[in-house]
């Protein structure tokens, strides 16, 4: 044992040590764990930021076994100021470990009941693991998991604003998708949920899951929230299995989307009320009582359309309000969050509506415009790689190569007609 | 219909004698002469005196089962029993005099010996139809086996046995050898059809009908257009319906009787066009034979032919005002003509279940015709204008609004409708930006898709390895 600390002190300085130490800390992993009560001491002696890798393998070791209440916080103590403090390019040479590690401190955290105390921590850890900020690790889920429970709904944030483009693992992308969903949701951002939600359900999948499920739920009732429509068929390139089953796994949702699409509040609220427990239990009823509060918000605009000025009492009767006063309190709400442009006149009771007073034509509409286009070039020239990549892979070439014609005069390609890899 | 139906009670008036057995051709001639003002009752009588054959006694059934007032009904009741007695179909006597129950009297009571008499005479009717019919076929003579089918398709229509008449009919075909014999088979399957409510039998008949090669006589268009008319009506294609109807010839007269008469044509022809045609279309089909001076030689094919249907207007006078008030933006009038002719009109066969959506339609076309014009509309005189309440006017313009037909924004505080016009240039601006997230969000989730693909592949890939 003690030799090993030697060797990783000793091993830690260049690039070509660390592999060198690689191996034999490979090799040395067996024993390690057999001897994990032992290990803590050891950890002292070396130093997280110089010999990452070594303290890694020790530190996954430690932690390897059932840990006692007190051991707990110590321990936690302990991986925080590792993940604080360690070296990104010696923990990538052992991810396995490294999230092995940090998920084991989310446990942690969670049976002490203080997620507040892991979110910090795991996004230096997420920073370190990441390839790039286009890649997507196993902790991503577990820190949003961390952030829903401890309500710091704004550090996700950041998260959720870089594009995901890499994907180690599916189930990681669907877990991220769908925590993050439900933070968007939280911060009432609901375009971005609406986005991620989307991402879930139609991802490739060779069966239907239960994150799906869940998810497919709350993208019903976020899209009656945002567009204030849902659309009954799943896009084409959502897989077989889940345009055919999801549907039938939340009945309940979808006919609150169609009982929706008939406008009548008083229809829709009896059919909230007669499933409530249902909703309850999906722990989705804030969401639905959303859901119908924005029904009031799109009848209210759709008012704005067909008139110019419209008394408040008329609001009330068209909107199925009770009164004006809760009209004018609608009404106002929805001037505030700029939903819709109208100056109420108190004396006569009447509503003036306004057109939208976005002329586009300042700078930072301009800036805006141009932004949105660098943007667009970005990902355009990406597809463009991608492409290009995809037409040079093996598999796809074989599988081209096979479904041409047999005989075809016109086309003397080089590709063969059978491809052997 | 409305026309001929008070012709005739001023006529009835003048002759002080009335029943069914009053001339009806004849009345028919001296009806075109007279002016009519408004709507009256339908007089049963002079409507089914119009038609002859089965229609007359459908229409008759039809009005009894339909209307409100009782008189009507028996009176409709008899005229129908009367005319089946006439004729051989037991299952349909059965049903009227159930209807009757007897209110009519001792002479409208269920005549059994009759219907036992009838059918017995069919029995032996059709024995020996059947044994034409296979010596025919055993001597393999086309005419003869023709004639043979074409016997019995008469011989189930007229008991009332349409479906089996419309097979024989049908049948027929196969040996039919002139273009004469397919139209008289196409003719009569397009009876049967009508009678049997299946108009998609009708459509393919009249289509294949006209595909003959020979020109066919005038009667023969003029019948083939009423029924592909009435087929459109039926699928609620209102403006092929206008379309067929106008192009139906004068020759029309009562040959056709035992489907339809002239005043038909033009009240389905007239209201159907008033409903979906704009109105250059109105203009060009009806409405320039409607002015006084006759046409010169060089104008447009379309309206020469269609001085016909001016001669048919003349039919319906009210329709014919009704169209004028319309075109020249007397709403009020317009509209208290359509309703004048509800009552009879729903009491029609083919029209009954057409009559709300087209005159809806014809209302709708009317508000938005009103406001094309104007930049601000006050709703009181639009109000007055169609005779409604300013409360009832905006419900109507919200909705047609809210559907797009009309670019206006109510002010409702001051009763006040003012044009809108979409800013297009914001309008792009947006769209654009719009666009631009759209894409942004769909490529971005594609790449990921993509990803996961490969990652799929790649895993199925290791480990085939």
């Amino acid at each position: 044992m003690e030799a090993l600390v030697t060797q990783i002190q000793g091993l830690s300085g260049t690039a070509s040590d660390v592999l060198s130490l690689q191996n034999l800390l490979k090799q040395a992993d067996d024993s390690l764990h057999a001897e994990s009560t032992r290990l803590p001491p050891f950890l002292d002696q070396l130093d997280p930021s110089k010999h990452s890798l070594g303290y890694l393998y020790f530190l996954e070791a430690c932690t390897a076994g059932p840990v006692t209440q007190e051991q707990a916080s110590s321990f936690l103590l302990t991986i925080a100021r590792f993940i604080s403090s360690c070296v990104a390019e010696q923990i990538r040479l052992a991810p396995d470990k490294f999230i092995c590690v940090c998920k084991r401190f989310k446990d942690q955290v969670l049976l002490l009941e203080e997620p507040l105390r892991g979110v910090a921590p795991m996004l230096t850890a997420i920073r370190k693991l990441q390839l790039s900020s286009e890649h997507l690790t196993a902790l991503h889920p577990e820190f949003l998991l961390l952030c829903l429970l401890s309500k710091c709904y704004k550090t996700a944030l950041s998260i959720l604003e870089e594009d995901i483009f890499e994907v180690d693992q599916p189930r990681d992308l669907f877990l991220f998708c769908y925590y993050g969903g439900m933070i968007s949701i939280g911060q009432k951002q609901f375009r971005k949920a609406l986005e991620l939600l989307h991402n879930v359900v139609t991802a490739p999948m060779s069966t239907v899951n239960a994150i799906a499920v869940e998810a497919f739920k709350k993208y019903i009732l976020v899209s009656l929230i945002h567009h204030g429509q849902f659309p009954t068929n799943l896009p084409k390139y959502a897989s077989s299995g889940a345009q055919r089953n999801l549907k039938n796994l939340c009945q309940p949702y979808v006919e609150l989307a169609s009982s929706y699409s008939n406008g009548k509040i008083a229809d829709l609220e009896t059919y909230v009320e007669a499933n409530k427990d249902k909703f309850e239990s999906d722990n989705n009823l804030g969401l639905v009582k959303q859901a119908v509060s924005s029904m009031y918000k799109r009848n209210i605009q759709r008012l704005t359309q067909t008139y110019l000025t419209l008394s408040l009492q008329d609001i009330a009767n068209r909107v199925q309000l009770n009164s004006p006063k809760e009209a004018e309190m609608h009404v106002l709400q929805m001037i505030k969050d700029g939903e819709i442009y109208a100056t109420i006149n108190q004396k006569d009771g009447m509503v003036r509506f306004l057109e939208d007073p976005e002329q586009y034509k300042t700078c930072e509409m301009i800036e805006r415009i141009d932004s949105s286009i660098q943007r667009l070039m970005t990902v355009s020239k990406k597809l463009n790689v991608m492409d290009e990549l995809m037409s040079c892979d093996p598999l796809y070439l074989a599988k081209a190569g096979r479904e041409r014609q047999r005989f075809d005069f016109d086309d003397f390609d080089n590709v063969p007609q059978r491809y052997n890899i | 219909m409305d026309g001929e139906e008070d012709a005739s009670n001023l006529m009835m008036e003048a002759n002080s004698t009335g029943g069914v057995d009053e001339a009806p051709l004849s009345s028919t001639t001296t009806r075109r002469n007279r002016p009519i003002i408004s709507g009256e009752p339908l007089d049963i009588e002079a409507y089914a005196g119009l038609y002859t054959g089965r229609t007359k006694i459908n229409r008759l059934i039809f009005i009894a089962s339909h209307c409100d007032n009782p008189a009507m009904e028996l009176e409709a009741l008899r005229m129908a029993s009367d005319e089946i007695k006439k004729g051989e179909n037991t299952q349909l006597y059965r049903e009227v005099v159930q209807k009757i129950e007897g209110r009519l009297g001792p002479n409208y009571e269920m005549d059994t010996a009759w219907c036992s008499m009838i059918e017995l005479k069919a029995e032996q009717r059709k024995e020996k139809l059947e044994s034409e019919l296979n010596s025919y076929r055993t001597n393999l003579i086309k005419e003869s086996i023709r004639m043979g089918y074409n016997d019995f398709g008469d011989f189930y229509y007229a008991h009332g046995a349409l479906g089996d008449a419309f097979k024989s009919y049908v049948r027929t075909r196969d040996y039919c050898t002139t273009s004469k014999h397919i139209i008289q088979m196409c003719l009569s399957a397009i009876l049967v059809s009508i009678e049997m409510v299946q108009f998609s039998n009708v459509s393919s008949y009249v289509s294949k009908a006209e595909q003959t090669p020979e020109a066919l006589d005038p009667p023969t268009t003029a019948k083939l257009c009423c029924a592909a008319g009435l087929a459109h009506l039926e699928a609620k294609k209102y403006k092929l319906a206008a379309r067929k109807f106008l192009e139906v010839g004068l020759e029309l007269g009562n040959s056709y009787s035992e489907v339809i008469v002239p005043q038909d044509v033009a009240t389905y022809g007239g209201l159907c066009a008033l409903a979906s045609f704009d109105r250059t279309e109105l203009k060009a089909t009806i409405l320039s034979l409607l002015s006084p001076a006759p046409p010169l030689f060089s104008i447009h094919n379309k309206v020469i032919d269609n001085i016909n249907f001016r001669d048919f207007l003349e039919l319906v006078p009210e329709v014919r005002e009704l169209i004028n008030d319309f075109y020249s933006s007397h709403y009020a009038s317009c509209l208290e003509y359509l309703g004048n002719l509800k009552p009879n009109l729903i009491l029609d066969i083919h029209l009954y279940d057409h009559v709300e959506t087209l005159y809806d339609q014809i209302r709708n076309k009317a508000l938005i015709q009103y406001t094309l014009p104007f930049v601000s509309v006050d709703m009181r005189m639009m109000a007055d204008a169609f005779k409604t309440s300013v409360a009832g006017l905006e419900k109507e313009l919200e909705a047609l609004i809210t559907d797009n037909q009309i670019q206006a924004r109510i002010d409702s505080h001051n009763k006040i409708l003012y044009a809108r016009h979409a800013d297009q240039r914001n309008a792009t601006f947006q769209r654009v930006l719009q666009t631009g997230n759209e894409f942004d969000r769909d490529v971005r989730a594609m790449l990921l898709r993509a990803n996961l693909l490969k990652h799929d592949c790649n895993l199925k890939a290791s480990r085939k390895v």
